[in-house]
C-alpha cells in the first residue's frame, strides 16, 4: 500500500514536472515553438502518459543499478532519483546544471543515480549490456536496465545487444517503451510482427508484453524480470504499451493520428486510473491526495527557480571536458 | 657498440599483447574483448598468449556484433572495468561508428566531465598486401578530426608496447592504430625496422610526444605508422646523396605534438609530411596547416605532402603500390623539394 502510494506520488511529480516543462517551453518563443529561442531552447520531448513504464520498471531497482534511456528521458530520470534542480538547470542550459549546460534535454548524466539518457535512437543497448558484464564480472549484484521506444526495436544495436546479454548472461533488462508512434510512423507500418516481445525467443530469452499502460501490472512483470537477473539468470525482454500525451516533441501538431485517438489517451490516463484505484481500496485519501499534488508541485516549481536563477555558463566552460584529466 | 642491457627485439604484435598482458597483471579490471581474440590470439596477433594467461573471464571472443560490443564497453567502462576492445580492421568502423563519435567519444563532455570512459579500441590499419578497398585502410586522420578521441599510430615495437600501456591506463578513450605492415606477422610482408629492442618490464610511452626519429638539416619528413620506417629507408638512399633528412615519427596525432613539427621546421626550413591516409581533409593538410599558421616564417620552400591521392585502395599489386607511398616516392619527392 505505502509502495503504491510512493508510485502515485512519483508518477504525479513526473506529470507536474512535464505539464511545467511544456508551459514554460512555449516562453519567449516567437513564432510560438521557435526551437532556438526561450528559456528552454532546443528540442522537448516530453513523456507524460508514459509515467507507468518508467515507475513500474524502476522502483525496482537501487541507486547503483543502472539506467540508460533514450532522448524522451525525464520520467525515467525523475523515478531513477536524478537531483530536480540540476536536471531542471541542465535542461535550461544553466551553469549549474548536471552537465553545466553541455548535454541538455536529451543528454542528462548523473553517475550518482547510474543513470544517462541518448539522442540517438537504440543507442543505449549496448552500454546497458556493458554495464551488466561489469556487474557480473565485479561479482556485484545489480542490474542495467535499458529502456527504449518501440521505433529502436528496429535498430541493429537491439538485436546484436540481445544476443550478445543472452549469450554472456548478464544481469541485463531491455524495457521497449511501446507508445505506438516512432515520430508520425504507426507501428504497424515499421513493424513486421505486433510485439516486439516476440523478438525475445529469437535470442532464447523470456519475452513479456504488458498491455493497458498499467503501472501494477509492469511492475509485477518487471519484479520477476529484475529478479531473475539479479539471481544471474540472465536477461528479459519486456514490452509495454503506453501512451504519448503531449506530441512527439512540442511543437508537433500531429496530423498523423486518427480523429480521436488523443481523447481516447486522454479518457484513459494512468494517473487518473490510478487515483481512482487507490481511493476505492482506501490506500488513499482526497485529503492525502491533496497533501501529494501540493508537495510535488511544491519540488517542481523549487527546481524551475532553481533552474530560473542559475547563470548562464561562462563562456569558457565549452572548452572544458573534451578530455579526463588522468 | 658497447651495450649494458641485452638486447631484447620483439615483434610488434608481440610488443602489444605484452603490454596488454602487464596492464591485466597489475589492474584485474583490465580486460580484453573482441572478434578473435581468444584462442586464435586475434587475427594480427595483438592478443597473443593473453587467452591462454587470463582465460575466458578476462579474454572474451566476440560475436560479430561490432556495435555492441564496442557500446558494451561504454557502459563497462563507466562501471569501472578498462576494456581493450579489438575492432578487426579500422576499415569496419562504420557498422559501430555511432557508439565510437555519438557516445565513447562524447560522453565526458555532454556530462560535464562527470562521466569517464577509460577504453582503448586497438584497430589494424595499412595496405601493401592486396586486400583492396575494404580492408586496407589507414582512416586514422577521420579519428582525429572528432572531438574527444585520442589518437595513436606506433611505428615499432618500443613504442607500440609503451603507448599501449599509457592507452589502458589513460582516462580517455584511445583509439589504437597498429599497421599491418609494421607487426612481424610471418605471413604478411613487414618492416623489420620495426622489431626493435623492447624492456621487458613495463614502461610508458606518454601519448601525445613526437619524437625525432632521425635528426638531419636539409628537410624535415613527417610521420607515422608504417610511413616512419619507410622514411628511414628514403633518408638512408638520400644520406648518399648528401641530402640529410631529419624523420619525425609523430607518434600520437591526438593529442597533437604541435612544438616538434614547428621546432623542426625552424631548423631545417623544408618540410614533407608522407602518409598513408587518403590526402585530402586528413593528417597530411592538418600537419601542413600547423606549419602555414605557425611556423611558416622558417620555410623555405612551399609543403610537400605524400599521401594516398583520393582513390580507393586498389586490389591488383602494380594499383596498389601505385598509390601507397613507398620508399622510392618518398626518396623521389624530398628530392624534389631539395634541388
Amino acid at each position: 500500500m505505502d509502495k503504491q502510494v510512493s508510485m502515485y506520488r512519483t508518477m504525479c511529480l513526473i506529470r507536474a514536472y512535464e505539464d511545467k516543462l511544456a508551459e514554460i517551453y512555449t516562453e519567449g518563443k516567437t513564432p510560438l515553438f521557435s526551437i532556438a529561442a526561450g528559456t528552454i531552447p532546443g528540442e522537448m520531448h516530453l513523456a507524460a502518459g508514459q509515467e507507468p513504464v518508467a515507475v513500474g520498471v524502476i522502483s525496482h531497482l537501487e541507486q547503483d543499478d543502472v539506467v540508460t534511456a533514450p532522448h524522451r528521458p525525464h520520467h525515467f530520470a525523475i523515478a531513477k532519483g536524478v537531483d530536480l534542480r540540476l536536471m531542471t538547470a541542465e535542461i535550461f542550459g544553466r551553469q549549474s546544471g548536471l552537465s553545466r549546460g553541455k548535454g541538455g534535454h536529451m543528454h542528462l548524466f548523473d553517475p550518482q543515480s547510474h543513470f544517462s539518457c541518448s539522442g540517438i535512437v537504440g543507442a543505449g543497448f549496448p552500454p546497458a549490456v556493458g554495464a551488466a558484464l561489469a556487474f557480473s564480472k565485479q561479482g556485484r549484484k545489480n542490474v542495467a536496465v535499458a529502456f527504449a521506444g518501440e521505433g529502436a526495436a528496429n535498430q541493429g544495436t537491439f538485436h546484436e545487444s540481445l544476443n550478445l546479454a543472452a549469450l554472456w548472461k548478464v544481469p541485463v533488462i531491455f524495457v521497449i517503451e511501446d507508445n505506438q508512434y516512432a515520430i508520425s510512423v504507426p507501428k504497424g507500418q515499421s513493424t513486421a510482427i505486433a510485439k516486439n516481445s516476440d523478438r525475445a525467443q529469437a535470442y532464447g530469452i523470456p519475452g513479456v508484453y504488458i498491455p493497458g499502460n498499467d503501472v501494477l501490472a509492469i511492475h509485477e512483470a518487471a519484479e520477476e524480470a529484475i529478479s531473475h537477473a539479479r539471481q544471474g539468470q540472465g536477461p528479459t525482454l519486456l514490452e509495454i504499451q503506453t501512451t504519448r500525451l503531449y506530441g512527439h516533441f512540442q511543437g508537433d501538431a500531429e496530423a498523423y493520428l486518427q480523429s480521436g485517438e488523443k481523447e481516447s489517451w486522454r479518457q484513459q490516463d494512468p494517473i487518473a486510473k490510478f487515483r481512482t484505484h487507490l481511493l476505492d481500496h482506501h490506500y488513499l485519501t482526497p485529503e492525502e491526495d491533496q497533501l501529494i499534488q501540493k508537495e510535488i508541485q511544491g519540488l517542481v516549481d523549487d527546481a524551475v527557480k532553481f533552474a530560473r536563477e542559475s547563470p548562464e555558463p561562462d563562456i569558457r566552460e565549452a572548452f572544458l571536458d573534451v578530455f579526463a584529466e588522468s | 657498440m658497447a651495450t649494458t642491457t641485452p638486447v631484447r627485439k620483439l615483434t610488434m604484435a608481440r610488443a602489444i599483447s605484452e603490454g596488454i598482458g602487464q596492464e591485466m597483471e597489475r589492474d584485474p579490471n583490465v580486460l580484453v574483448w573482441g572478434e578473435d581474440v581468444g584462442v586464435y590470439g586475434g587475427i594480427f596477433g595483438a592478443t597473443q598468449e593473453l587467452f591462454q594467461r587470463f582465460g575466458p573471464q578476462r579474454v572474451i571472443d566476440t560475436p560479430i556484433s561490432e556495435s555492441a560490443f564496442i557500446g558494451a564497453a561504454i557502459g563497462a567502462s563507466a562501471e569501472g572495468l578498462r576494456p581493450v576492445v579489438e575492432l578487426m580492421f579500422v576499415d569496419f568502423f562504420g557498422v559501430a561508428m555511432d557508439q565510437i563519435y555519438n557516445h565513447l567519444a562524447k560522453n565526458h563532455y555532454m556530462s560535464g566531465g562527470s562521466v569517464r570512459h577509460p577504453v582503448v579500441i586497438m584497430t589494424a590499419i595499412g595496405g601493401g598486401y592486396s586486400d583492396a578497398a575494404q580492408h586496407s585502410q589507414s582512416l586514422y586522420g577521420l579519428f582525429a578530426h572528432l572531438p574527444g578521441l585520442k589518437v595513436v599510430v606506433p611505428s615499432n615495437a618500443y613504442d607500440a608496447k609503451g603507448m599501449m600501456i599509457a592507452a589502458i591506463q589513460d582516462d580517455n578513450p584511445v583509439m589504437y592504430f597498429f599497421h599491418k605492415g609494421l607487426l612481424g606477422l610471418g605471413w604478411m610482408p613487414s618492416d623489420d625496422l620495426a622489431e626493435v629492442h623492447v624492456p621487458e618490464e613495463s614502461y610508458t610511452v606518454p601519448l601525445g610526444q613526437a619524437q625525432v626519429a632521425a635528426q638531419g638539416s636539409d628537410v624535415s619528413v613527417f610521420a607515422v605508422g608504417a610511413m616512419v620506417p619507410k622514411a628511414m629507408r628514403a633518408r638512408e638512399n638520400l644520406r648518399h646523396q648528401g641530402i640529410s633528412v631529419e624523420v619525425i615519427d609523430l607518434r600520437t596525432l591526438v593529442p597533437l605534438d604541435r612544438q616538434s613539427i614547428i621546432d623542426s621546421v625552424r631548423k631545417t626550413h623544408r618540410a614533407i609530411i608522407v602518409d598513408e591516409d587518403y590526402r585530402s581533409f586528413g593528417m597530411s593538410a592538418e600537419i601542413a596547416a600547423v606549419i602555414a599558421e605557425e611556423a611558416l616564417e622558417y620555410l623555405d620552400t612551399p609543403i610537400k605532402r605524400l599521401a594516398v591521392p583520393d582513390v580507393p585502395i586498389p586490389y591488383s599489386r602494380v594499383l596498389e603500390q601505385a598509390v601507397i607511398p613507398s620508399v622510392d616516392h618518398i626518396t623521389e619527392a624530398i628530392r624534389q623539394l631539395t634541388r
